[in-house]
């Protein structure tokens, strides 16, 4: 049943846009339909075809379904762009979603709720009024979800509609597929509202679970998910609620049985009688099992939960270690993930087998997992001799570094522990510095534990080799310090350096209860596979503000302050001390571990409710040389062309940073930019330097500009409309924001006296005020230092009531000074900002400049 | 809890973006498309990546059919086995329209592909996936009326995976009970794991809304009602059961009651981990004389009985990377050095119970070797083999009832089989 609709996708060239203009308004219906297929074509792979929205819309009155759910897609994607046409298109929607054909209705509402434009919006009420009481069961699902649609678009529409209670009402509808989807929809509404909405009482509870039997399977998973929140009120009632998600278990969609063992576990916390709770385990078993015969990335999902549930109820796997040993073609995240379970559920019983099973992952080609298995045998002191046997095959550092650790922690138990490390010694000097450092430790150890004459002149060599003949300064640290506790007091150096160990906590990686149990009541969920609760990823942003995607890139990461702790996510230094364990994939977010690596720290968490400027993207510049810019022109827009592009103050001098990006098909060369007049008379101060750009290629580009060429008239306005033209297409206009900090000159600095001179001098009406009540400066120097390298300069500081004011100076050309007082308390949301300036009309600029730097 | 995909992409073998559908507008295509594509370059091998990756606030998760990635992209807390699960269920619903899902077939059909995308998810909730329903009023173009069809009432009815109406001049019902044999030897010989997987597939065609009822040797059922257990019956550990069974019903009286969808599908699969005596034995010894000649003595024994014949093995051995110049006998079927895969492939068409063969393979090696050369990877050796007429377990179906209100007579056809799955033997 193959399709030929490659061939919409044949591209005409000039005339292309004309021509689709003609042939959406041809008389002739199969070519009106074929055209608007060529539209979809084109917009498929990018091109920009909103400028056809009239004519595009112009079909949507057809009574051929496939066209009309064609030109509702265009609809979806250009509505946005276009909104004053988008009102066009809404006599046809509301006429639609009375249309006798229940697909007609649906898809009417549906793609109305999908619309994000205000004017749509107003007129999708009524009709969605009818749908969500519509006789046909198909129409009533749609209508559920589009309530959350709305919801997201403007909750307030949805309250003052009554739309809450009708959803409510769903939840008793006939039809399970409209329960189902009321439920997901009202679930959602709760997540983004602090009143209760949607609170599940046993008597819904009930109504659900008999839902339960009917739906979908995706009904099912958004039901059980839901019930989940569930609280019952006595072992009782949590006895009969797991008696009635049990079956489920027995489905062969694995997210309803991830689900449902979510709720069973959620209620066996509530059930006292230990023989349910024994059988229970007994039944979760075996359907855990089979999930590990799943697709590999479902058994990935299955196995971080799975690494939850053995942490809780150990007992409920205690004897199936052996479904988690690794098959050969096992993807390496799989198995990464089996050995983690494996090291969890290692126990007397079955040490001597899990240890077996170790040694053959030793050769495997796969480093991190290789050493990830070398690290969990070191936990178990029976294998040390056996691990010895195979020391020499041990190449890669880290390995390496862990068995002489190894060595040297349990010398008195391996007979002869010195010939092997006495072996390692010959190569000291080749050895790298992570292996250095173990061989050191690992002598000074055994040399404590046996002093007898051969470690005693294997610890001449060694010291010797690690402070005359090395150039590492950790190195040479180390062996003097050794050498001087040494020779000083001996029973002095034992209490260091054979120190009682603190009992390993993370004893594989044991969760903290409490985090434990937010992860176990979000089995299955994003949250459960990453080990953190949602609150550390989840990142609801109000679309409206989404959109364009330069919108949610601060102006603040220029260079010199994008320090974002999410570039340490690709490498945490290597670990070097003596500690082997903690194993960690850098993949983001990794399991909890020691090392930094997820990409949203915990820290930024609480910023990322209250500003959306707090997150700084994670991506790497397009090209590896700079820093990331915000982009300007999008792809979409520029017919395959990508701008991006920021002004930066660099020693006194303003640049335009820019990055082309050329994503079409053919080489663009011929690149010239032109700066509208803008309040600081920002022109460019030397013809544009881009080399022809081949399809796919990039150049950045440093662009020096000067100030005060062409000024415009009127109040000083943030705008810079910029032009940018090439020989191969037309013009593209874009507009990018003035911010003024890149203007402050070095010689802003002013001296206390000159300050309060210029503060008194200036008249009252000078003084303008701004508050910034989401702001939190949370470390006083790092802020000043930070202000301080954009040429803002701190001059003194008092305290005031319990808060801190701050003075500091700017000046941007032509001498114009900013003498500014920042008040607030260290650590606490609030930040109140009064300037004095000759120029108070500047003001809102240079408040838009601070807030972004604050919020850097 | 709750929580929806933003958008769903499809993207070639280099991450770029063929066809997608926002759902949210909260993630762009530029932003997900760049990820990705730098994702792949940078691993190499997409494979190793972990399925759920998390960037700039925005949570993917990926699967990879022939050349093009389905990928999810969400801001929120979404259940991941779910999304991942109904990835796959996509990649069925495209091959049920395209036979073949892939870059090509993607694009000859980006009109349906949209409208599929429309209807099987909405705001980011996985909706229907009945690939047979949908095809009643999603239509490509060969098949397309001009009179606007409506919703199946299959679409929304407590049984979304039958339309009515259907209608078979001949009715029949295909089962084919496969046990497939999962093996895990470590290198002294010792099984570490072994179970085995079956599945009870099904091919109906049934006219009208039929209810099926299905009897197994269920050891658990038979106690229930008072039989006497001969021997025959079986314990089944864990059954998963296709949505059309009632699961309460069975949880009830262990009853395997089901209207049946249209065509071919898995009506349940069941699990033992039971140890079975591996049913064919390989034993393999590799003797490397001097630097220059490695000696491959294989050993090959079916442990089933004599009266069963295993069909179609292949067995495959792991020859070091740099071997050449095989030199192979064998007493029974041929053998093929496979260089592709370093190993020697030994095909038998045809094993009876109780016998065992022998093949013989000398390699010679370079007498050079790289000393930087980084150990090989151990490679299991691995087993094919299919066993008709036999199963490990002693499942048996009793019975399959058919019961339509039209009272038709319908012919249950029910075939058994044995095949190695997983069937892995380390080498020392």
């Amino acid at each position: 049943m193959s399709g030929h609709d490659s061939k919409y996708f044949s591209t005409t060239k000039k005339g292309e846009i004309p021509e689709l203009k003609e042939e959406l308004n041809s008389p002739y219906k199969d070519k009106r339909k074929d055209a608007v297929k060529k539209v979809i074509a084109a917009m498929t792979v990018g091109k920009d075809v909103s400028s056809l929205f009239t004519d595009v819309v112009n079909c949507m009155q057809t009574e051929n379904l496939e066209l009309k759910k064609l030109v509702y897609l265009y609809l979806i994607n250009y509505a946005k762009s276009q909104p004053d046409l988008a009102i066009l298109a809404v006599n046809t929607f509301v006429k639609d979603s009375q249309d006798p054909n229940p697909l007609i209705r649906a898809l009417a509402v549906r793609t109305m709720g999908c619309i994000r434009v205000d004017k749509i919006t107003e007129y999708l009420c009524d009709p969605l009024q009818r749908c969500l009481k519509d006789d046909d069961p198909y129409v009533r699902k749609t209508a559920a979800i589009c309530v959350a649609k709305l919801y997201d678009i403007n909750a307030e529409l949805v309250e003052d509609r009554g739309f809450l209670e009708s959803l409510k009402d769903l939840i008793s509808d006939n039809n399970p597929m409209v329960v189902a989807n009321a439920v997901a929809a009202l679930a959602e509404i709760q997540e983004s509202s602090s009143r209760p909405i949607f609170e599940i009482t046993s008597h819904t509870l009930s109504k659900l679970l008999t839902a339960l039997n009917e739906c979908t399977e995706w009904g099912q998973v958004f039901i059980l998910d839901a019930l989940s929140r569930y609280k019952a009120a006595d072992a009782r009632e949590a006895e009969n609620i797991v008696e009635r998600v049990t079956p489920r278990l027995q489905h062969a969609n694995c997210a309803v049985v991830l689900s449902a063992v979510k709720m069973i576990l959620q209620q066996m916390e509530l059930i006292t009688s230990t023989d349910v709770v024994r059988n229970l385990c007994k039944k979760m078993a075996p359907p855990l099992v089979t999930l590990l015969s799943a697709e590999p990335e479902i058994q990935y999902v299955a196995l971080r939960n799975i690494n939850l549930i053995v942490q809780r109820r150990p007992t409920i796997l205690a004897h199936e270690i052996k479904v988690f040993f690794c098959k050969y073609n096992d993807p390496i995240y799989v198995k990464m993930e089996k050995l983690e379970i494996m090291i969890k559920l290692a126990s007397d019983r079955n040490i001597d087998q899990v240890l077996l099973e170790f040694k053959e992952y030793a050769t495997e080609v796969d480093v991190d997992f290789v050493r990830k298995a070398v690290r969990a045998i070191g936990r178990y002191e029976s294998i040390i001799a056996t691990l010895c046997e195979s020391l020499d095959t041990l190449d890669e550092p880290e390995a390496k570094a862990s068995m002489i650790w190894i060595i040297g922690e349990y010398a008195e138990r391996i007979d002869n522990a010195d010939e092997l490390l006495e072996s390692f010694l010959e190569s000291f000097p080749e050895e790298p510095p992570q292996v250095q450092l173990q061989l050191l430790t690992a002598t000074v150890k055994l040399f404590l534990k046996k002093p007898t004459e051969g470690p005693q002149q294997m610890i001449q060599v060694v010291l010797n080799n690690a402070t005359v003949e090395t150039d590492n300064p950790d190195l040479r640290d180390r062996a003097y310090i050794y050498w001087r506790l040494l020779s000083t007091d001996p029973e002095a150096a034992k209490d260091v350096v054979l120190a009682e160990k603190p009992v390993i906590s993370d004893d594989s990686n044991q969760l903290d209860p409490s985090l434990l149990d937010e992860l176990l009541a979000n089995i299955a969920t994003l949250s459960s596979v990453y080990h953190k609760p949602p609150e550390a990823f989840v990142t609801r942003v109000k679309t409206a503000t989404q959109r364009t995607e330069d919108d949610d890139y601060p102006d603040g990461n220029e260079a010199g302050y994008s320090e974002t702790p999410s570039h340490a996510a690709g490498a945490s230094p290597p670990n070097s001390s003596s500690s082997a364990y903690g194993a960690t994939r850098q993949s983001a977010p990794a399991p909890a571990a020691p090392a930094p690596a997820a990409p949203v720290p915990d820290l930024l968490g609480d910023l990322i409710g209250l500003d959306n400027n707090a997150i700084v993207p994670v991506d790497q510049p397009a090209t590896p040389s700079g820093p990331s810019l915000p982009v300007v022109l999008p792809a979409s827009t520029g017919q395959g062309l990508q701008i991006s592009a920021q002004l930066t103050g660099q020693d006194g001098q303003i640049f335009y940073s820019l990055l082309f990006e050329n994503n079409t098909q053919t080489t663009l060369d011929g690149f010239m930019i032109q700066f509208n007049k803008n309040s600081f008379g920002l022109a460019a101060a030397g013809p544009l330097q881009v080399p022809p750009l081949a399809p796919g290629a990039s150049a950045r580009t440093l662009l020096p500009m000067v100030v005060f060429q062409n000024m415009s008239a009127g109040p000083p306005s943030s705008l810079l409309q910029v032009a940018v033209k090439n020989n191969q297409q037309p013009v593209w206009y874009f507009n990018d924001k003035i911010l003024l900090h890149v203007f402050f000159t070095e010689d802003g600095r002013m001296e206390r006296t000159s300050f309060l001179e210029t503060w008194r001098s200036l008249p009252d009406s000078n003084e303008v005020l701004k508050e910034f009540p989401g702001i939190v400066v949370s470390s006083a120097e790092a802020t000043l230092d930070r202000l301080a390298a954009t040429n803002m300069f701190f001059i003194a500081k008092r305290k005031h009531a319990n808060q801190d004011v701050f003075y500091f100076s700017a000046k941007i050309p032509r001498g114009i000074p900013f003498l500014i007082e920042l008040t607030t308390l260290i650590g606490n949301p609030g930040v109140k900002c009064a300037i004095k300036t000759p120029n108070p009309e500047m003001a809102p600029l240079f408040f838009e400049a601070i807030e972004t730097l604050l919020n850097a | 809890m709750a929580g929806a995909v933003s958008a769903l992409f499809l993207l070639d073998i280099k991450g770029r973006v063929l066809v997608w559908r926002d759902y949210r507008g909260d993630v762009s295509a530029t932003q997900a498309e760049r990820f990705f594509t730098k994702l792949i370059e940078k691993e190499g091998d997409p494979q190793s990546q972990d399925p759920v990756v998390y960037d700039n606030g925005v949570s993917y998760m990926f699967i990879q059919h022939s050349n093009v990635y389905l990928m999810t992209a969400t801001r929120q807390n979404c259940n991941a086995a779910s999304l991942l699960f109904f990835l796959h269920r996509v990649v069925d619903v495209f091959k049920h329209y395209f036979e073949e899902l892939e870059e090509e077939s993607l694009r000859d059909n980006f009109v349906v592909v949209y409208e599929l995308l429309d209807e099987i998810m909405d705001f980011g909730y996985p909706q229907y996936t009945e690939a047979k329903i949908l095809s009643e009023f999603i239509k490509t173009d060969a098949y397309r009326m001009e009179v606007t069809t409506r919703p199946p009432m299959a679409v929304t009815n407590a049984v979304s995976w039958r339309s009515e109406g259907i209608n078979y001049k001949k009715n029949e019902v295909f089962l084919d009970v496969v046990e497939s044999v999962n093996i895990l030897v470590n290198s002294n010989g010792q099984i570490i794991r072994s179970d085995v997987v079956g599945a009870l597939k099904m091919r109906t065609y049934l006219s009208g809304m039929p209810e099926c009822k299905l009897g197994l040797n269920d050891r658990v059922l038979l106690e229930a009602q008072g039989r006497a257990t001969k021997g025959k019956a079986i314990d089944l550990e864990d059954i998963k059961f296709h949505q059309c069974v009632r699961l309460a019903r069975f949880e009830n009286d262990r009853t395997i009651s089901f209207i049946p969808p249209d065509g071919a599908f898995d009506l349940m699969t069941y699990r033992l981990s039971t140890q079975v005596k591996p049913l064919i034995w390989v034993e393999a010894q590799v003797e490397k004389h001097s630097r220059s000649r490695v000696e491959i003595m294989v050993k090959a024994r079916s442990q089933f009985k004599e009266r069963s014949t295993a069909t179609n093995v292949e067995i495959s051995v792991p020859v070091p990377a740099d071997a050449s110049s095989p030199n192979v006998r064998t007493s029974m079927g041929s053998a093929s050095y496979a260089p592709e895969n370093d190993a020697l492939m030994w095909k038998i068409r045809s094993f009876p119970g109780g016998k065992e063969y022998m093949m013989r393979a000398e390699f010679t090696l370079p007498s050079i070797t790289d000393e930087e050369a980084t150990p090989e990877r151990k490679a299991p050796i691995r087993v094919k083999f299919e066993i008709p007429y036999f199963t490990v377990s002693g499942i048996q179906v009793r019975y399959l009832k058919i019961i339509e209100k039209s009272g038709y007579q319908a012919l249950p056809w029910v075939r058994y089989i044995t095949m190695a799955g997983e069937y892995e033997l380390r080498l020392i």
